[in-house]
């Protein structure tokens, strides 16, 4: 849909959990798992230019942008965080040793700032990811899919000429 | 221990075994002649049964017994590890969980593989991945001969050598006859046992204490005999020289980055379905890890306040007694049944540690030896653009160059289930190869092999990892220059530095060749790492980067596209 093409298929996506697991094709059990032995169906002769098509849409470039805004400044802060602590404490023993409250000191409270900021972020991270990402990353993956098949590959102009309005495909 | 005490330890390690050989039977009996069940259990494990199975996975015996002995020894500098090896985590959730399910197959080479010139980029990224797995398996089988023989008692050679006989053997037994569903299910009853009896001796020292904090951390101070420094910096590192604290910042800049890099962990997300999924297992991950290094600071502090740390250095000068010493005071004395009993248990809840991580290294050293290795080394050079078709053709029928088979799993039949009897073989090989050198390196202090292997993991496999999944640029050769450059990087400094060689603590005490004076290579070889990534794609040819393989492989690993 978000990439202007009419999806072909009836499921819902509201839990990519369980229909994910659809969408891995056929278990080890089935037999039509391994190359098929039907009448074979001619491979689209621009296989390959699907990813890049899909990689300038709109849609995706927005998935890369809320992905990447969210992890890679929380990331490059938090391992300097981390590496000033360490270095701080063993420098610096004097600044941790000052009393906060009680046996509670300053580095104590860095130390439990730490553990507390990773549950923190975890839960930030996965709601983010949950809100911003998941629902657009499973439509994102259902139309690349469908292209690759071939089913739908002489809508691909369109596909990049109707591109999704900002911030509506997370929702 | 006296007799009737150390055979309630030696009963439940075998309750141990038993569980252990039962789950490998179980496991051994569904169908595992395809590589998807044998590498990756057949990737239907829940977020949750996949997150317990993470953290007993990454928690090793070091971690439980280890970590708490050094809190009880050096109070807060004990701590600034078990910090570092929690935070690592937020790594691994942010930049690698996902992208990883959604890209890989059952290895680090399978990420990167999509976008690159497979067969040299395999070889490379299966050399460090062999050492990686390797450098931590024979660091456990040692520490494992160790812990067993301090934990029956016994400081005798012959303990220690069968120990590392028994676990070596036995774990390889259960790889090869169950793959990753025993592997996995071993972990996860392991992480349960863990977090258990961690929980379990918690909730002892806190009754104690009346459940105050405080007073544990106050009483812990007071007994560690160095008062209120106890609490404070300062007691391990203190006063140390710039190398010494350059030191730790290297050492903690390894378990941070390294914890990302490290293909044990990293198998372990492609066992479940989705990038959501693993998403949420990692998230599981960090609550019980974090949970259970904060439950290592009680217990440390605990055995400080109960045990007293003159105590804990005298049964184990690096601490190692402190939990099994705390767990028999908890008891009721050491002389008495609780408290043997309580110390028996705590014995074989670190020897199922010890089992459970010795299978994961052992499974993703023998899948990169197997897969990565031996698969690149013996067939042709893929033909130019077959790997980003075969996919196509996958599903449009089994069109191929001739010697050339598709990485798909046929049901069973065919290169599937060879390639699942090469990894049971590399099983054994990497079994073998480890109990070998452990043995050979039992008299030794290994304890800096650990370290070393998350040195080798954060600058030989990070750097490829974030460039190749992040990097619209990077190529083939950087990424192998990538590779081997932080992994030699990491190896020479370490073979340079003082652990081996130039003083009496080292390997080699009568030798002097230590002319790099960090203790672990971390923070030269991780910027080494990413320097060489960047340096062999600059000196690439132009347009040597393939845009379209990018393409598909950013488009993958942020949709799931294409991900099996």
């Amino acid at each position: 849909m978000i990439l202007g093409l009419r999806p072909s298929w009836g499921m819902r996506i509201d839990d990519p959990w369980y229909d994910a697991l659809a969408t891995g094709g056929p278990e080890p059990g089935d037999a039509s798992y391994g190359p098929p032995s039907g009448p074979l169906r001619p491979a689209p002769a621009a296989a390959q230019d699907v990813y890049p098509v899909v990689q300038r849409s709109a849609a995706f470039q927005q998935l890369r942008r809320r992905y990447r805004r969210f992890v890679l400044p929380v990331s490059a802060v938090f391992l300097l965080w981390y590496l000033g602590y360490l270095f701080l404490a063993v420098s610096a023993p004097g600044v941790l040793a000052r009393p906060v409250a009680g046996v509670l000191n300053v580095g104590m409270a860095a130390g439990l700032a730490q553990f507390a900021a990773t549950f923190l972020l975890a839960w930030l991270y996965a709601r983010h990811a949950r809100r911003r990402r998941d629902r657009l990353a499973l439509e994102l993956r259902w139309e690349t899919q469908e292209m690759t098949r071939g089913a739908v590959s002489a809508d691909l102009a369109g596909g990049t000429a109707a591109p999704v309005a900002a911030g509506e495909g997370g929702r | 221990m006296s007799g009737s005490h150390r055979m309630l330890a030696l009963l439940l390690f075998g309750i141990v075994v038993v569980a252990t050989l039962a789950i490998t039977r179980w496991a051994g009996s569904r169908r595992q002649s395809s590589p998807e069940e044998f590498y990756a259990g057949g990737r239907l494990f829940t977020p949750m049964e996949n997150g317990f199975a993470i953290a007993g996975d990454y928690m090793s015996a070091a971690a439980f017994l280890g970590t708490a002995g050094l809190i009880a020894l050096y109070g807060y500098d004990g701590m600034l590890y078990s910090v570092g090896f929690l935070v690592a985590w937020l790594f691994v959730l942010l930049l690698v969980a996902e992208l990883v399910r959604n890209c890989g197959r059952f290895t680090l080479a399978d990420v990167i593989a999509v976008r690159m010139r497979e067969r040299p980029v395999r070889i490379a990224l299966g050399c460090s991945s062999v050492t990686v797995s390797v450098l931590y398996l024979v660091a456990q089988l040692v520490g494992a001969g160790s812990l067993v023989a301090l934990l029956l008692g016994g400081h005798g050679g012959a303990v220690r050598t069968w120990t590392v006989l028994g676990v070596g053997a036995l774990m390889t037994f259960s790889i090869v006859c169950g793959g990753m569903r025993a592997t996995t299910w071993i972990q996860i009853g392991k992480a349960l046992l863990l977090m258990g009896g961690a929980l379990a001796l918690c909730v002892l020292v806190l009754l104690r204490f009346g459940g105050d904090l405080g007073a544990l951390l106050s009483s812990a101070a007071e007994r560690s005999g160095h008062g209120k420094d106890f609490l404070a910096p300062g007691l391990r590192y203190g006063g140390a020289g710039w190398y010494t604290r350059l030191d730790v910042l290297s050492l903690g800049l390894a378990l941070m980055l390294g914890t990302a890099g490290l293909p044990h962990i990293l198998a372990r997300f492609c066992t479940v379905p989705t990038a959501r999924a693993a998403r949420r297992s990692a998230v599981w991950a960090i609550g019980l890890v974090g949970g259970f290094y904060l439950m290592t600071i009680v217990l440390g502090a605990g055995a400080a306040a109960l045990v007293g740390t003159g105590a804990v250095r005298g049964a184990d000068p690096s601490g190692n007694a402190a939990v099994p010493l705390l767990a028999a005071e908890l008891g009721g004395g050491v002389d008495s049944t609780g408290g043997a009993a309580l110390a028996a248990l705590v014995a074989a809840v670190a020897f199922a540690t010890i089992l459970a991580v010795v299978a994961g290294l052992t499974l993703a050293a023998s899948a990169a030896a197997a897969r990565d290795l031996y698969g690149a080394l013996t067939r042709r050079e893929r033909p130019e653009g077959w790997l980003r078709e075969d996919r196509w053709r996958r599903e449009d029928g089994p069109r191929r160059p001739r010697g050339w088979e598709p990485a798909v799993d046929q049901g069973g039949q065919g290169p599937g289930r060879r390639e699942v009897t090469v990894a049971r073989v590399a099983a054994l090989v990497v079994g073998a190869v480890a109990v070998g050198v452990s043995l050979l390196a039992q008299q030794l202090n290994v304890a800096f092999l650990v370290g070393l292997a998350f040195a080798v993991a954060a600058s030989a496999n990070l750097p490829v990892l974030l460039y190749g999944l992040f990097w619209r640029r990077f190529t083939s050769r950087g990424a192998v220059w990538s590779v081997y450059g932080g992994l030699t990087a990491a190896v020479a400094l370490m073979v340079l530095s003082p652990v081996v060689s130039g003083g009496p603590q080292a390997l080699f005490p009568g030798r002097d060749f230590a002319y790099f004076p960090l203790e672990n290579p971390g923070l030269v070889s991780v910027p080494l790492g990413f320097l060489a990534g960047w340096l062999g794609t600059l000196l690439s040819r132009r347009g040597s980067a393939d845009a379209a393989a990018y393409a598909e492989a950013e488009v993958r690993s942020l949709t799931g596209a294409g991900a099996v």
